[in-house]
């Protein structure tokens, strides 16, 4: 029996190439890493050509002004998401009562309400002849708004109160997550040395979370950077405002460009923040595979005000914005029924959320993957520029998509007119390529994160038995880890679509005209300050912003183990 | 095996750096077809990575590597490992959980036609044995299944070369023994070009018509069983492939001086030139009286195949080990007659440098 000796002579002869390895997966990466690095790019160019003598008249008059009200927001919604976060992820460790189980969960649903959608919300909720105040004065005896109001929430406390609302789950994720797995041990040893029940949250958890809660505050203020309706819904002109202002009304691209940069350094602080405290995160984390941490029952009278203090911030930061929402929709919706536009509309959102989580999907797919078959130090540098957008407040990868797509086009137009004597007009802005671009840049990182977990649970020995077995790179991706890290995939796709249909600072940029977005469409009726559609677009919004929001903490309750 | 037979591999001078570490260093190395070699090595001597090599699932840093005559990695040449025509059998067998026993089989005949994989699946899983599994999926199959599907799926394709990469580490003692016997009796009968990594010398001797010994990268020696074991090139070899009791002591004359007696060897030394002899324990004897050197019995352990005593000889600091296949009736503390007459003894010069490569021609 030769079969062995018979293949040999049979066989073809080897396929011979004188091979970087997978040359085409860098490649493919390279490109991808260059696609997220010309926005920014862009930015510094166009910022870089001057802007006559605006630029003395931003200096002097808009950037001192919109720096300090940023500061003074990020402050702010820095320290409100510190308190909220920590004491909800304390209260949800540290103590059991009933509904806790509950709590644990719904404090994460605030998640789903984007920053603007909270402050249309309130500003109707809170309108002086809107039903909360209203309700007030009736309990009072106040007949008249001129008798009685409550402060305006359209000012920098209100902003910083709304923004810290719906913010504050980016510091309890990672917090309790950091409780869990390490305080248990630690408290009890600290007991045994004689540390009072009650001061062991500031001498021993708090200090222990302290990485967790800048990871969570740097990502919560990150958003806050991001966030535009909200600071213009409330009348405060932070930086993200000024950019846009700058560039709608004053047309002025370089001097947006400039402040954009100004921006850009705040973003970088951050990501250093984060950064550092990720690796503090990840020394401590030697001290793993500690025992749950053992909550303190409560009983009786401590049990009810515990369980009132967790719903404080789910209480305010989604059910009452969700709730008025489904009835100010409710209300319209058996009004008017539903429009065409806004039926349009969310076919936009849809198709243009889809579009953009696809493509998303494939390019993070491809960083991920190439990143595996090579884990050189240039890849991972390829990945980390790719990751680059996370960061990037909507407004600034906006514009930055915006000057180099609009030169883009005129060069197609110029082309197009020279050669055809076709006139192509704006063909990427028009046809929405501008956005979808906008948000791979910004939400790729989304899907290179989770592609790469998915990967790394997938044993290297699966990758080298289908080579020795006849597939390349690509048929093995294909048939391997495909088929493997599905479930990862999907909920990464899910997290990129939802942030898609979400997204309302660049897309207010790039969308072609006459094109309106859920978001936008809320956007420009709460500008205007009308009420009609905008309450069925928000709720729309939030509906799907829930999935996520379960998803996630299905995964947290998968980590428990139970 | 003789030397005519055709050269399924053959690897020049290859060499391998991971950052700093040289993991290989100029490893030549010529394998025969249709037998079985064994790389053996301590753990982190480089071996699997040899086998990574082989496979094109890692890239030489230097050397080069032929298959069957046609180079697939050199200074201008790299073949992917899916078209070297290899199989690789991991040690954690890398089924594909997601995949049937049968879809794992069809994995390596892509390109087939449909009918014609059907059929070699059935050939292949019927010689093997795992026909009965072939709708199953990977987590509902034991170790010693799991073994043989891999080792079936590894086979199918109809690989020129099969690389084993600890393939029997995964099984409990009972079974590896017997799964053992029954591969090797699998690739004899298909008359497969197989290597096989391993640390066990004993598995080695068992399985390998070529036995590889390596060392930090190098290759200590290489040859049949019995010449590795009857003739080690070095202390390190004697003592990896089986125990040994080692004496110092000073080269004359064509002899070393230990201090139980003298031990000729045909070495190259310069007069006065510390030496070592190894000699294995199942080669010494000792009887109750008779010719021979005193010592006495320190310790006796019974072993059921064989007996292990431990005895002390004046002037040696260290005790002597014998083993014996029949039963003594000496007891421990009593005094014995050690005879070297049948001792196999093996001598090194003291600087016990690895020999320098050795030329393929």
């Amino acid at each position: 029996m030769t079969e062995t000796a018979e293949a040999a002579a049979t066989a073809p002869p080897p396929r011979r190439r004188i091979a970087i390895r997978g040359a085409g997966w860098i490649l493919a990466s390279a490109l991808i890493a260059a696609l997220i690095m010309v926005p920014v790019a862009a930015l510094i160019w166009q910022a870089a050509q001057g802007s006559d003598g605006l630029w003395r008249h931003l200096a002097a008059y808009v950037l001192p002004h919109a720096l300090g009200q940023t500061a003074m927001l990020m402050a702010g919604v820095g320290l409100m998401v510190t308190v909220l976060g920590t004491g909800a992820a304390w209260l949800v460790t540290a103590y059991d009562f009933p509904g806790r189980r509950v709590l644990e969960w719904a404090l994460l649903l605030p998640l789903a309400v984007p920053t603007y959608i909270v402050a249309y919300a309130y500003l109707d909720l809170l309108h002086p002849l809107g039903p909360v105040q209203s309700l007030i004065r009736d309990l009072l005896g106040y007949t008249s708004p001129r008798e009685f109001r409550l402060p305006d929430i359209r000012s920098m406390p209100g902003a910083i109160l709304l923004l810290g609302l719906v913010l504050y789950p980016y510091v309890y994720l990672p917090t309790r997550a950091m409780f869990m797995t390490q305080a248990a041990s630690l408290v009890e040893v600290s007991r045994t040395l004689g540390t009072r029940p009650h001061q062991i949250f500031w001498r021993v958890a708090l200090p222990l979370a302290r990485p967790a809660i800048a990871v969570g505050v740097s990502l919560a203020l990150m958003e806050t950077l991001n966030d535009i309706g909200a600071s213009e819904f409330l009348g405060v002109r932070s930086l993200t405002i000024s950019i846009y202002t700058t560039w709608v009304t004053r047309s002025d691209l370089p001097g947006a460009a400039q402040i954009s940069l100004a921006l850009v350094l705040l973003v970088v602080a951050l990501v250093s923040l984060e950064r550092w405290a990720r690796r503090r995160q990840h020394y401590s984390a030697g001290a793993r595979r500690a025992r749950q941490f053992r909550p303190q029952r409560l009983h009786g009278v401590k049990a009810a005000a515990a369980l009132m203090a967790g719903l404080v911030p789910v209480t305010f930061g989604f059910l009452a914005p969700a709730l008025f929402l489904a009835v100010e929709a409710w209300k319209r919706f058996q009004f008017a029924g539903l429009s065409d536009r806004l039926l349009v509309e969310a076919r936009n959102t849809f198709l243009l959320s889809a579009g953009a989580t696809v493509a998303v999907l494939i390019c993070g797919l491809i960083v991920a993957y190439a990143t595996r078959l090579l884990p050189h130090r240039g890849m991972l540098a390829l990945q980390r520029i790719a990751s680059l957008g996370y960061a990037m407040p909507g407004t600034v990868l906006g514009l930055g998509v915006l000057i180099a797509v609009a030169n883009l086009d005129r060069l197609i137009d110029r082309s197009a007119q020279d050669w055809f004597g076709v006139s192509t007009g704006l063909l990427l802005i028009g046809s929405g390529t501008a956005l979808g671009y906008a948000y791979l840049a910004r939400f790729l990182a989304i899907s290179i994160g989770s592609v790469e977990a998915g990967l790394s649970r997938i044993p290297r020995s699966y990758d080298n038995a289908a080579r020795t077995l006849g597939h390349g790179a690509g048929a093995t991706l294909r048939r391997i880890h495909l088929p493997l890290s599905r479930p990862t995939i999907a909920a990464a796709g899910l997290l990129v679509f939802v942030d898609c249909m979400k997204e309302l600072s660049a897309t207010l940029m790039l969308r072609p005209l006459n094109f309106e977005t859920l978001a936008t469409h809320l956007y420009g009726e709460a500008a205007r300050g009308t009420y009609e559609e905008a309450a069925l677009a928000a709720l729309a919004i939030v509906i799907v912003g829930v999935l996520p929001v379960i998803l996630l903490a299905r995964v947290r309750q998968g980590d428990n183990g139970n | 095996m003789s030397a005519s037979q055709p050269i399924a591999l053959e690897l020049d001078r290859v060499s391998r750096r991971f950052g700093r570490q040289d993991v290989l260093v100029d490893v030549s190395l010529a394998v025969p077809r249709g037998g079985i070699t064994c790389l053996l090595g301590e753990s982190g001597c480089g071996k699997s990575t040899l086998l990574g090599l082989i496979s094109g699932i890692d890239r030489p840093d230097g050397g080069s590597i032929a298959m069957a005559g046609q180079q697939v990695s050199g200074p201008q040449t790299f073949v992917a490992p899916e078209a070297r025509n290899v199989g690789f059998m991991f040690q954690d067998y890398a089924l594909f959980p997601h995949l049937s026993v049968e879809d794992n089989l069809a994995f390596g005949l892509r390109g087939l036609p449909k009918a014609e994989q059907k059929a070699r699946i059935a050939e292949v899983a019927q010689r093997i044995g795992v026909a009965h599994l072939i709708g199953r999926y990977p987590h509902s199959l034991s170790g010693g299944e799991q073994q043989r599907v891999a080792l079936a799926r590894a086979l199918a394709p109809k690989p020129a070369i099969l690389l084993m990469d600890e393939p029997f580490s995964n099984l409990d003692q009972g079974l590896r023994e017997r799964v053992r016997r029954e591969t090797v009796e699998i690739l004899k009968s298909l008359d497969t070009t197989a290597i096989i990594v391993t640390h066990d010398p004993q598995e080695a001797m068992a399985v390998g018509d070529q036995v590889v010994l390596m060392r930090h990268g190098r290759v200590e020696q290489s040859g049949s069983p019995y010449d590795i074991y009857d003739r080690p090139v070095s202390s390190y070899a004697a003592e990896f492939m089986g125990p040994c009791n080692r004496l110092n002591g000073i080269w004359a004359k064509g002899n070393i001086e230990t201090p139980i007696g003298r031990f000729p060897a045909d070495l190259d030394l310069p007069e006065g030139a510390l030496a070592v002899a190894c000699i294995r324990p199942q080669t010494l004897a000792v009887m109750r009286d008779g010719e021979g050197i005193t010592a006495r019995i320190l310790g006796k352990s019974f072993l059921g195949e064989s007996e292990q005593m431990d005895i002390s000889v004046h002037p040696l600091a260290q005790p002597l080990r014998i083993h014996s296949h029949t039963r003594s009736p000496m007891a421990v503390g009593e005094q014995v007659k050690l005879n070297l007459n049948g001792a196999q003894v093996h001598v090194f010069a003291e600087a016990d440098t690895p020999p320098p490569p050795k030329k393929l021609d």
